[in-house]
């Protein structure tokens, strides 16, 4: 018989939920993921590049997912703490999400590098998406990762 | 009954007000105070006596919650505390609660009757009144947002030929499009050869404001001016690399004064250290 481990499971310590649907939302967001950043005393390079992800994943949101709401949640595993956001959108969901991933791929005339440039800067990512039933994307920040 | 008494309840409510400590004279004058106070009472009592207590939707309430709403409005945007305008409405119904047991004496199954009804209306009240004072005080934080937009993003004559542009905050598309502009009128204007653009105060760079920049720079190369991009942070320079944004096409420098330095070399300028001369 095998003991099943406990080594990556995941905590979630504190939620809060933020619709965004207007451009002031994303201003007062992108506040609140660095203040829970800052809170859990995330370095100030891993902030940079969490805030960066949160700006690239709202503003897909707000762009093709005609705005949504992110989860932000303060989550601990084993030893470290880190930031957990999930953004969700009831818009238009991504038909291919291999080459949404892809670098350089936009539908909308931008540079296509959200998607995949926020998945090198954060240590987990993943997204789920249903054509005309939204996209769902979830990263983690680990505070020292 | 309590329509006789209404400069009564006025005297009482205004001696509540006076006596607050809460009172803000510098922010409205007795005589003001008085004013409003009268009015809303006026309108308040007319009310009172046609006996609808209940139902503040009907027509002959709207004009005591315009008048009310009015005043909240008006003092969150004199920036009134929500405790100060909550005294103002709670004031009232103090004074109205007196009159009411000087009226009534000691039936005690009446005043309370009596009571409860005042209670009840005086709370829907203030209900209104926060309501209005919050939607007055969010007004104010919407019209100071629209402010802040606005404030322009200054171009600097920091060298003869050389401008710089200080950008704080974050660079969206509306205020790309502002700075752009300005910059490229102030070349044309100034027939400058140089311009630097300094992002020390830009919290972060996403691939949006990358394409900002890149653009900007673009246009400045068109009317034929360099452009140089300065006030990357490391933590910046790293999360660039990291998007996959290629900038390699600008010259980019970590501070404005190594850009300075650029742009002086670019025109062939030299600072130079000024040594007494010893005679
Ligand atoms: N929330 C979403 N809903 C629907 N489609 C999306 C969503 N997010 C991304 N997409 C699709 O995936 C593509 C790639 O997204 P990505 O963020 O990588 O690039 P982009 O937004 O087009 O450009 P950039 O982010 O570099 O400005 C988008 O062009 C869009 O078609
Ligand atoms: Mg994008």
């Amino acid at each position: 018989m095998r003991i099943p481990t406990c080594q990556t499971m995941i905590l979630a310590l504190s939620k809060d939920t933020i619709k965004v649907t207007q451009e002031q939302d994303v201003v007062f967001l992108k506040n609140r993921v660095k203040e829970v950043a800052v809170k859990i005393k995330m370095g100030l390079v891993n902030q940079t590049r969490l805030l960066t992800a949160a700006s690239e994943l709202v503003r897909n949101m707000m762009r093709y997912g005609g705005g949504g709401s992110c989860l932000i949640e303060v989550v601990s595993s084993g030893r470290s703490n880190g930031v957990r956001l999930t953004f969700t959108d009831k818009g238009q969901g991504i038909p291919d999400i291999e080459a949404a991933m892809r670098d350089g791929f936009s539908t909308g005339k931008s540079l296509g590098l959200g998607l995949p440039g926020t998945k090198r800067l954060v240590n987990e990512f993943s997204i789920k998406s249903k054509v005309g039933e939204g996209t769902t994307v979830t990263i983690v920040k680990w505070a020292n990762g | 009954m309590l329509q006789k008494k209404k400069k009564n309840i006025l005297e009482l409510w205004m001696k509540n007000q006076l006596a607050d400590e809460g009172l803000r004279e510098d922010l409205i004058s007795n005589d003001d105070l008085r004013a409003q106070s009268e009015e809303l009472i006026d309108s308040l009592v007319t009310n009172l006596s046609s006996g609808n207590f209940t139902d503040l939707n009907s027509d002959e309430w709207s004009p005591v919650i315009e008048i009310l709403g009015g005043i909240a409005i008006t003092r969150a945007r004199q920036g009134f505390s929500p405790r100060e305008t909550g005294a103002f409405v709670f004031s009232l119904k103090e004074a109205l609660l007196e009159t009411l047991q000087k009226e009534i004496g000691d039936d005690t199954k009446a005043l309370f009757t009596e009571s409860m009804k005042i209670n009840r209306l005086m709370d829907n009240l203030s209900v209104i009144t926060f309501e209005t004072f919050i939607k007055g005080r969010e007004e104010v934080i919407l019209r100071q947002t629209d402010e802040i937009a606005e404030i322009s993003t200054p171009v600097i004559r920091v060298w003869d030929g050389i401008l710089a542009l200080p950008i704080i905050g974050t660079l969206d598309s509306a205020r790309t499009q502002v700075v752009m502009e300005s910059l490229l009128q102030e070349i044309v204007d100034t027939g400058s050869s140089i311009a630097i653009l300094d992002i020390s105060g830009v919290p972060a760079v996403d691939s949006l404001v990358a394409q900002h920049l890149i653009k900007t720079v673009s246009a400045t190369r068109l009317m034929g001016a360099e452009c140089i991009i300065s006030g990357i942070r490391p933590e910046i320079a790293q999360t660039v690399v990291h998007l996959g944004i290629d900038l390699s096409n600008i010259v980019t420098k970590s501070t404005l004064a190594s850009a300075l330095q650029h742009a002086f070399k670019v025109m062939r300028l030299e600072v130079k250290k000024i040594t007494p001369r010893t005679n």
